[in-house]
């Protein structure tokens, strides 16, 4: 008897872009299988060719700007690139389904989640009638509460944890065979990454589909996965069993991704240490207003009476769930937004202070954000963007001293100077986040809030700017405020953590305090899901 | 000690890659490259009119003096007669030049409102080069006043007629003369038109868009009642008022064409202002002037240049409709709406209504391609693809 032909079996596959008349290999070679049941997890840092593999199987790339140079994919032995339209469409909504990274963009926003989640069924020929029970089934399946009176609901008025969970009711809708997940979790906080993780795990199990798993995350395979492929530069460099791949990599690339986990301990709490920043009883309050007149009927309390201590050389941890006013509190303090209460730079009182007034103490207090995309000006290059702020701070400057100082402010975040007349597109994501840093760091501040820094950069170049923020504290002796929802990197940096959830404090100390032996269930919900990626059943966190 | 990299010189030549990229992608288009060039050498042309159609010589040298009769004038008594200003196409003066000298015209010996003294047929004439032997005879034994002598014997009679390329107008204005200066009118004026609503609409647009709140509501709704008036009545009971001049009818098109960008300025500031590196800016302590002009108004600009060659276009057929209508500039002026109308009103005479509806439609065209071209360099998925 001839076995049958496995679930998925992709055979050499590439896959290359053509642009400007230049064809460039994404994918190169790829070869790997998938039976029933089973969970592959294919990971790799930005840029790998992940997506683009997980994309050629169902023939969503932008073709003909893309091609399969080599390479055939069998899907129940039948070659997914020689199939016809029609049997294409057969097989994507029924037999091979997708889960995308963005729960915000992936909805449609002008249709209820009945009407949506109905589609699919309507599609592959669900009976009309018998539709809005099957919605209400296939909901209730991916853990959305009550969901009888969810379906006239709207996209923006689901979290993003629901929303993906809508997405995979949707997947789900037509018992798929292959169900691919390209970095679901990715948009969505740990406590809520958790939950999901855990109904994927468990729909998988009660369905008996194979998955294909996206990720860059390796704590997510270690927790989803039975099998792994690492890939990189488009190839997959090494594949096996999760525990034996994580217990002994063979290849140097993985070795370094498995390395690459922020390390290092931040240093005690010292509370002798002189105070550079002090809020008392912060509160920003956004009026909610009503009616054509605008009265105010009520407030968002996106900060609601905080009080923190940042000392000098020491880190001050700031983490929560995204919405739960960590950067709003960190805008506050700069008096980049309005606030009530008071805040104390130094051993002044500088709540009431007037824009011209704040602006000889910009030099002292900087700011680093999330997303060294957005927060680089694409039209100047790096000297200009460096040197932004010492021509606003220091006016008896001259130009070549001006240059100077910006070569040191590169060289001192690990930049070469002699791409200082560079632009920041010609740089890696790493690189223009120390760039971002060597903005602050030229005005010789004395408190630096840093926004995410880590969060929208991959997990070996984190690693890499938490020693060189490190680093860079233990040689100025900075205050930092550092916002994160990424508890490993907190950890790493910070000596005192205050724990957010919705505007309030929920628990503050000293960060060692704090990880050992968390007091909060909101907090021990946080710590679970941030370091062993469990979920949380108690309630405390939202869904 | 670090050492930076030597600074570059050159100054603001110096484009950045993403300009260098926008200009690559502007001459890719062959269409729009070429046709700023056409454009650029028909503005060029226009612009030096003088030079081109001019009832005055460029230079003349009579009785051993060089003289400029284009720039500068001359009364005729220097060449022997009495009027304060001098005919050069006169006769008598090309003769009594010719005989102490000699004179270097233009190639279009007509300016805008140079009248035909002897035309080859009653006004408006057809082009010469459309003339029937047997007309440019009559044409010469007409002005020779019925001295034969002055006819020259044989064939080529028309040889010896002015030429006039596209004929005369009804007021014996040489067509080819009138479209030079019109078309330099109407595209200096919208040029103007468009830089100074431009100018104040990418300011309005800023103000409101950049502070928002209460400022941006009143401003925007006072734009809404602004342009919802009925302009072309306005315009109708202002040119009756106020004696129309190319300044008047700028002013009064200015008070309207200027909300045109400000919706789309105030967005593309609503939308920068929060951009993280505007923020970044803010935390460095830069000043709101200076976080306006060097981080928000380069997004704006982008989509003000995109749209600034179909301003001009817009204020060009604007122009054209108000001369057309009898409402635009005075008369007199070198106009190309005038001319469409000399055209309706003399259906007889083609050779009006043509060239003037070619000369709009080609420089309208050109301009268009221009604004095509301009728009797809700045695409941003074409600059960042």
């Amino acid at each position: 008897m001839r076995a049958a032909p496995p679930l998925l079996e992709v055979r050499d596959l590439s896959v290359a872009f053509a642009q400007g008349g230049v064809k460039r290999l994404a994918v190169d070679r790829v070869s790997f299988r998938l039976e029933r049941g089973q969970a592959l997890a294919l990971v790799g840092e930005s840029g790998s060719g992940k997506t683009v593999t997980a994309q050629s199987i169902v023939r969503l790339l932008p073709y003909p700007a893309a091609s399969h140079p080599s390479g055939e994919i069998f899907y129940k032995g039948r070659d997914v690139l020689k199939m016809s339209d029609a049997e294409l469409r057969e097989m994507r909504g029924a037999g091979v389904t997708m889960v995308f990274q963005e729960p915000m963009t992936s909805l449609n926003p002008l249709h209820a989640i009945e009407r949506q989640v109905g589609e699919i069924i309507a599609l592959h020929g669900g009976r009309r009638a018998a539709t809005r029970a099957r919605v209400v089934e296939l909901l209730t399946e991916v853990g959305i509460v009550d969901p009888a009176s969810r379906l006239g609901a709207y996209p923006h008025q689901l979290s993003g944890g629901q929303r993906q969970r809508v997405m995979i009711a949707m997947a789900l809708a037509n018992r798929p065979d292959l169900f691919i997940a390209d970095e679901p979790t990715t948009a969505l906080d740990v406590t809520v990454q958790a939950q999901i993780l855990a109904l994927l795990k468990a729909l998988q199990a009660k369905l008996g589909m194979a998955l294909l798993f996206i990720t860059h995350d390796l704590g997510v395979v270690r927790k989803i996965a039975s099998d792994v492929a690492v890939m990189k530069e488009g190839r997959i460099v090494e594949a096996g069993k999760v525990a034996e791949v994580f217990a002994n990599p063979r290849h140097e690339y993985t070795r370094m991704l498995l390395a690459a986990e922020p390390k290092g301990e931040a240093p005690a709490l010292d509370k002798a240490a002189r105070e550079i920043v002090k809020a008392e009883n912060l509160r920003v309050w956004f009026p909610i207003r009503h009616g054509f007149l605008r009265r105010t009927v009520g407030h968002v309390k996106a900060v609601d009476g905080v009080s923190l201590v940042v000392r000098e050389g020491q880190t001050l941890g700031v983490v929560g769930e995204s919405g739960s006013g960590k950067t709003t509190l960190g805008l506050a303090i700069l008096r980049l937004i309005r606030s009530q209460g008071t805040i104390v730079y130094c051993g002044r009182g500088i709540d009431g202070f007037s824009a011209k007034q704040m602006r000889p103490l910009r030099r002292e207090m900087q700011i680093v954000f999330q997303d060294p995309y957005g927060s680089l000006s694409p039209r100047l290059s790096v000297a200009e963007i460096v040197e932004e702020g010492l021509i606003a701070q220091k006016t008896r400057i001259n130009a070549a001293e001006r240059r100077e100082a910006v070569a040191r402010a590169l060289a001192d975040t690990g930049l070469d100077p002699a791409t200082m007349d560079r632009y920041p597109h010609e740089f890696s994501g790493g690189q223009r986040q120390r760039v971002a840093i060597a903005r602050a760091m030229a005005l010789d501040p004395k408190f630096v809030v840093l926004d995410e820094p880590t969060s929208a950069l991959d997990m070996s170049v984190q690693a890499q700017i938490v020693d060189l923020l490190r680093e860079l504290q233990k040689r100025r002796a900075l205050a930092y405020l550092f916002i994160s929802h990424d508890l490993k990197v907190v950890r790493a940096l910070a000596s005192e953590v205050v724990v957010m959830r919705r505007g309030e404090v929920v628990e503050s100390g000293p960060a060692r305090e704090i990880f050992a032996a968390p007091k909060s269930a909101y907090t021990k919900a946080l710590f679970a899901a941030a370091f062993a990626i469990e979920a949380d059943a108690s309630g405390v966190v939202s869904q | 000690m670090i050492a930076p990299p030597p600074a570059h010189s050159g100054g603001w030549l110096r484009l950045s890659p993403l300009n260098r990229r926008r200009l690559d992608n502007f001459r890719r288009n062959r269409r729009g490259y070429w046709s700023l060039w056409i454009f650029l050498a028909l503005f060029a042309v226009s612009l030096g009119a003088e030079l081109v159609a001019n009832d005055r010589p460029l230079i003349a040298s009579y009785k051993g003096e060089l003289l400029f009769p284009a720039f500068v004038d001359y009364p005729e008594e220097k060449f022997g007669g009495f009027e304060a200003e001098t005919d050069y196409r006169d006769p008598a003066v090309a003769d009594e030049i010719a005989a102490h000298g000699w004179m270097i015209w233009p190639p279009i010996r007509f300016a805008n409102s140079t009248t035909k003294l002897d035309p080859p047929t009653p006004f408006p004439s057809p082009p010469t080069w459309t003339l029937s032997e047997a007309q440019c005879r009559a044409a010469l034994a007409a002005h020779a006043g019925g001295d034969a002598e002055k006819i020259p014997p044989g064939g080529g009679a028309c040889r010896d007629l002015e030429p006039m390329w596209l004929g005369s107008d009804a007021n014996g204005h040489d067509v080819v003369a009138r479209l030079i200066y019109g078309f330099r009118v109407s595209v200096l004026f919208a040029f103007i038109l468009a830089g100074v609503s431009s100018l104040v609409g990418v300011f309005a647009g800023a103000v409101q868009g950049y502070f928002g709140g209460w400022l941006d509501l009143i401003l925007q709704r006072v734009i809404e009642i602004w342009s919802s008036l009925p302009q072309l009545y306005i315009l109708i009971i202002l040119s009756a008022i106020l004696t129309p001049s190319f300044v008047v009818l700028l002013t009064i098109l200015l008070l309207f064409s200027w909300v045109n960008l400000v919706h789309l300025v105030r967005a593309e500031f609503l939308r920068a202002r929060n951009f993280e590196y505007v923020n970044a800016a803010r935390a460095l302590g830069l000043s709101d002037a200076k976080i306006i002009v060097k981080h928000v108004l380069p997004n704006a600009m982008v989509a003000t240049l995109t749209f600034l060659p179909f301003i001009v276009n817009a204020s060009i057929g604007t122009l054209t409709t108000l001369d057309f209508l009898g409402l635009g500039m005075p008369p007199g002026s070198p106009s190309l709406g005038e001319l469409l109308l000399e055209g309706k009103s003399n259906l007889s005479a083609p050779w009006l209504g043509l060239s003037a509806f070619a000369v709009v439609a080609v420089m309208l065209s050109l301009l268009i391609f221009i604004g095509e071209a301009v728009r797809d360099a700045f695409d941003p998925r074409k600059t960042f693809a």
